[in-house]
């Protein structure tokens, strides 16, 4: 018996049983609610500039300190934290939202279309995506909107990859035949047999690569192309820091723990969605 | 004293009892078999044998080999048993070999370990296993991988992986399940011949009684984790003491009841390929369900260089046939003769190369998916592998309701389901079944709901692409009593694909033989099959394994 033969409810349920799923979930939640959080309040106004208040170490009333314009790091720490994460969602979306079509047409297809889309995800693949995202907010001027664009570009054949892997392995089963002597054409299969054989696969890829995306976001802020001040970010926030990194370390290990944990726990849940997937893997550990 | 010696084992899987107080001995030189259906612990048997339970397992009672209890030995001193005083040869040659080593290395591998041989020795012995199992050095060097053998090959490969070191007790599991009768019987018939050369005892384990009956002495009978009869084999399947052995027998003897002499409302009329014969049909005012018209299928060959180009594999050479409304009519052939891909072409699935293929006078070549809607509600399919011929997430209604996709206007909701449940009541299934998921079924139920789909645009012809050769004999059996009830209520015609003649001569009319592309002949069922003759007939006919036949021979051999 194989897994694959539950439906997805059951996928889920089964994900929360595996522990760096739930541990990985438990990171991301927190996070993500801090972000939320921060809509509606946080300690100190991040635009406001306190200078009286500069450079202080953490402390009962700045619990993380404050920076060289006495703002409140913790509570930079929350609005940057709304600001990786919209930028890794929605670059993840125009990944999954353009790459997965992609991918599927390519698997439908085959032949020379196959080829072309594929040989064409090659050249975006074979530049470095940070530095093709430099590129991109270069010409086009830094800010967080282009910031989305250049990654969600870069996530693109990704996705396609994945869905077009994905979906070769389930086009030679019996169920796409019967599906076919039903006289469905080969759109329809994909959206009806197809994407749901394939979506477990896709949301592994996925929470991969929202942890890039935030580590992407937080690399072009620090060149300066991420968002722009005074909207804090944690990448711009590292960047501030380094040349303070004697008097106040605090202020680059700060941000720089962010990322790490955010990362880490998307990675986590990456893990434990694919352990659940290998039935094999699992029954190891 | 017996080479094996099994008493009273017992086994739990997590608490739940697999097997209860099995006893089974095998000497020297002496076939047992091991018979019994899914589930029924045949392979939890072996594996307690070689030790390779799963973790979960808990084994109690005794397994003597030589002597030696095997249930308490190390794992040390199993290692060193296992592959070279036992060895074993697995169901599925697809599987049983790493795809990444040569054969040599893989057949060497073993005889490296237990041996202590250096590669030279132990690839000159690997050597002399391949020829013996009927793959010489000219056509088979050692470097050969995995995947450019068949099927056949793979398991010749795989008994010689499990015979290499001469062990003194062997254990098949299923060891030709996975192949069509021809290479059945030729593996059979190697694996009977290493037994008397080196005296090895057989255990060998199928769900098929026929297999059994032609090779065991004695045979064991399971069910349920229990041992329902055991004795010589002549004796206990002639004489069928046990409720269960007779109920097994009468299985994989079954003809369903039809109506012997169905009016045939043609003559199938294939005509071996090339003769100048045309069909004459007996009623020729009525366009045939199906006409096939010289088709042939050319898939394109590996490319061997840049500037050549590669010569085409004829997968189906000329072939001509009619099947009239109501006709089943089989397809019989070996693996990899063009069964499948004939019946993919009939299917509008694939196209054909050349030829053309008409469903009631209508060409179905060359059409779009639009206007090939209507030629589609008349043919559907039913597959081989009732695991794989449904999207694991979707519900039972949904998948079988698919192909009402086909109709001109599609019913609602309520509809749907009352069409849905009324099929489902067809093929023997209760309407609460419906919001289930496949995998809540077992195989044959799965069959069935396979066959529902096939049935709910009510189609003429059904094509069934060997529909119960992954299935149990009792569920086999009720599967073709289905079949042969759906042909008489609703009138459908089947194009049956199958290397089973067992399976041809019970539900069908007419069979074809199939061989290498082409039809070789062409006749009633029964007459093909008492009288077969081409050549490709006649050793399909042969190697088919047949209960009666086997166990009169038996009765011979064993008074």
């Amino acid at each position: 018996m194989t897994d694959e033969a539950a439906p997805a409810a059951g996928f889920l349920a089964k994900a929360f049983a595996n522990r760096s799923f739930v541990v990985g979930f438990v990171i991301t939640a927190l996070v993500a609610a801090m972000a939320l959080l921060s809509f509606f309040w946080t300690p100190y106004d991040v635009t406001k500039l306190i200078v009286a208040d500069r450079m202080q170490p953490p402390s009962a009333a700045h619990w993380f300190g404050t920076d060289q314009f006495g703002r409140d790091v913790l509570s930079m720490i929350m609005v940057g934290a709304r600001n990786s994460i919209a930028v890794a969602l929605v670059a993840v979306g125009i990944g999954m939202g353009i790459g997965v079509p992609l991918g599927c047409w390519a698997a439908a297809r085959g032949g020379y279309i196959d080829d072309a889309l594929m040989r064409f995800n090659d050249i975006v693949f074979a530049f470095p995506a940070l530095l093709s995202a430099i590129m991109i907010t270069a010409i086009f001027g830094p800010g967080a909107v282009n910031a989305i664009i250049a990654i969600g570009i870069f996530n693109i054949p990704v996705f396609a990859r994945v869905a077009r892997a994905g979906s070769l392995a389930i086009w030679p089963r019996e169920f796409i035949l019967a599906a076919r002597a039903a006289g469905k054409g080969k759109a329809l299969i994909s959206v009806e047999h197809i994407l749901p054989n394939i979506a477990n696969l896709l949301l592994v890829q996925g929470t991969i690569q929202f942890a890039l995306g935030i580590l992407a976001e937080a690399g072009l802020s620090y060149v300066g192309l991420g968002a722009q001040p005074p909207m804090p970010s944690w990448g711009r926030m590292l960047f501030d820091a380094q040349t303070r990194m004697i008097v106040a370390p605090y202020l680059a290990i700060i941000p720089g723990m962010a990322i790490v944990i955010t990362v880490l726990g998307l990675n986590l849940i990456g893990d434990g969605l694919a352990d659940t997937l290998d039935p094999k893997l699992r029954h190891r550990r | 004293m017996s080479l094996l010696e099994i008493e009273n084992l017992s086994l739990d899987i997590g608490g739940v009892p697999i097997l209860k107080d099995i006893d089974l001995a095998i000497s020297s030189g002496e076939v047992v078999g091991l018979v019994g259906e899914s589930g029924s612990g045949k392979s939890m048997t072996a594996l307690s044998i070689m030790r390779l339970l799963p973790e979960a397992a808990r084994a109690s009672g005794r397994i003597a080999f030589n002597g030696f209890d095997l249930l308490t030995a190390t794992e040390d001193r199993m290692c060193a048993l296992r592959g070279d005083d036992i060895g074993m040869i697995f169901q599925e040659p697809m599987t049983a070999l790493n795809p990444l080593k040569t054969i040599g290395e893989q057949v060497a591998e073993g005889i490296r370990w237990h041996t202590g041989a250096n590669r030279p020795d132990a690839e000159a012995l690997a050597r002399k296993m391949l020829d013996r199992v009927g793959l010489p050095q000219g056509k088979f060097p050692l470097s050969r991988y995995p995947h450019e053998l068949s099927g056949g090959q793979r398991q010749r490969v795989v008994i010689a992986i499990a015979c290499a070191l001469k062990p003194k007790l062997l254990i098949a599991d299923e060891p030709t399940t996975a192949l069509d009768v021809l290479l059945q019987a030729q593996i059979l018939d190697l694996l009977r011949d290493l037994v008397d050369e080196h005296r090895m005892g057989l255990l060998l384990i199928s769900h098929d009684l026929a297999v059994v009956a032609e090779m065991a002495d004695r045979i064991t009978i399971l069910r349920g984790g229990e041992v329902m009869e055991a004795g010589e084999t002549a004796r206990t399947l002639s004489v069928q003491a046990h409720p269960y052995t007779r109920q097994l027998a009468a299985a994989s003897m079954h003809v369903p009841a039809r109506r012997v002499a169905l009016p045939l409302a043609g003559r199938v009329s294939a005509e071996p390929t090339g003769g100048g014969r045309r069909d004459v049909l007996d009623s020729p005012d009525k366009a045939p369900l199906l006409s096939v018209r010289n088709i042939s299928k050319d898939y394109p060959g590996r490319r061997t260089s840049l500037f050549r180009k590669p010569t085409p594999t004829r997968a189906v050479d000329d072939v001509s046939f009619t099947l009239h409304a109501g006709q089943s009519v089989a397809l019989v052939g070996s693996s990899g003769c063009g069964k499948s891909t004939l019946a993919r072409m009939i299917l509008a699935l694939d196209e054909p190369t050349s030829g053309t293929i008409s469903i009631r006078g209508e060409t179905i070549s060359g059409r779009n998916e639009a206007s090939l809607r209507h030629i589609r509600r008349d043919m559907q399919v039913v597959f081989q592998d009732p695991y794989g011929s449904f999207n694991p997430r979707r519900t039972v209604e949904w998948l079988v309701a698919e192909p009402l996709h086909l109709l001109d206007s599609r019913p609602g909701k309520a509809e749907r389901r009352e069409l849905v449940a009324q099929a489902l009541h067809e093929v023997g299934l209760t309407p609460s079944d419906i919001s289930k998921y496949p995998h809540e079924f077992s195989g044959g139920q799965r069959q069935r709901i396979s066959i529902a789909r096939a049935l709910i645009t009510r189609p003429k012809l059904i094509v069934a692409d060997e529909p119960v050769s992954a299935l149990d004999v009792s569920i086999r059996a009720r599967i073709l009593d289905l079949f042969a009830d759906l042909n008489q209520r609703l009138g459908v015609g089947y194009l049956f694909i199958t290397h089973d003649l067992t399976v041809a001569r019970a539900i069908t009319d007419a069979v074809m033989v199939m061989h290498d592309g082409r039809i070789v002949e062409t006749g009633r069922s029964s007459e093909v099959l008492s009288h077969p003759q081409s050549e490709a007939a006649r050793a399909l006919v042969e190697a088919a394994p047949d209960l009666h036949r086997a166990i009169a021979r038996k009765m011979q051999e064993q008074g």
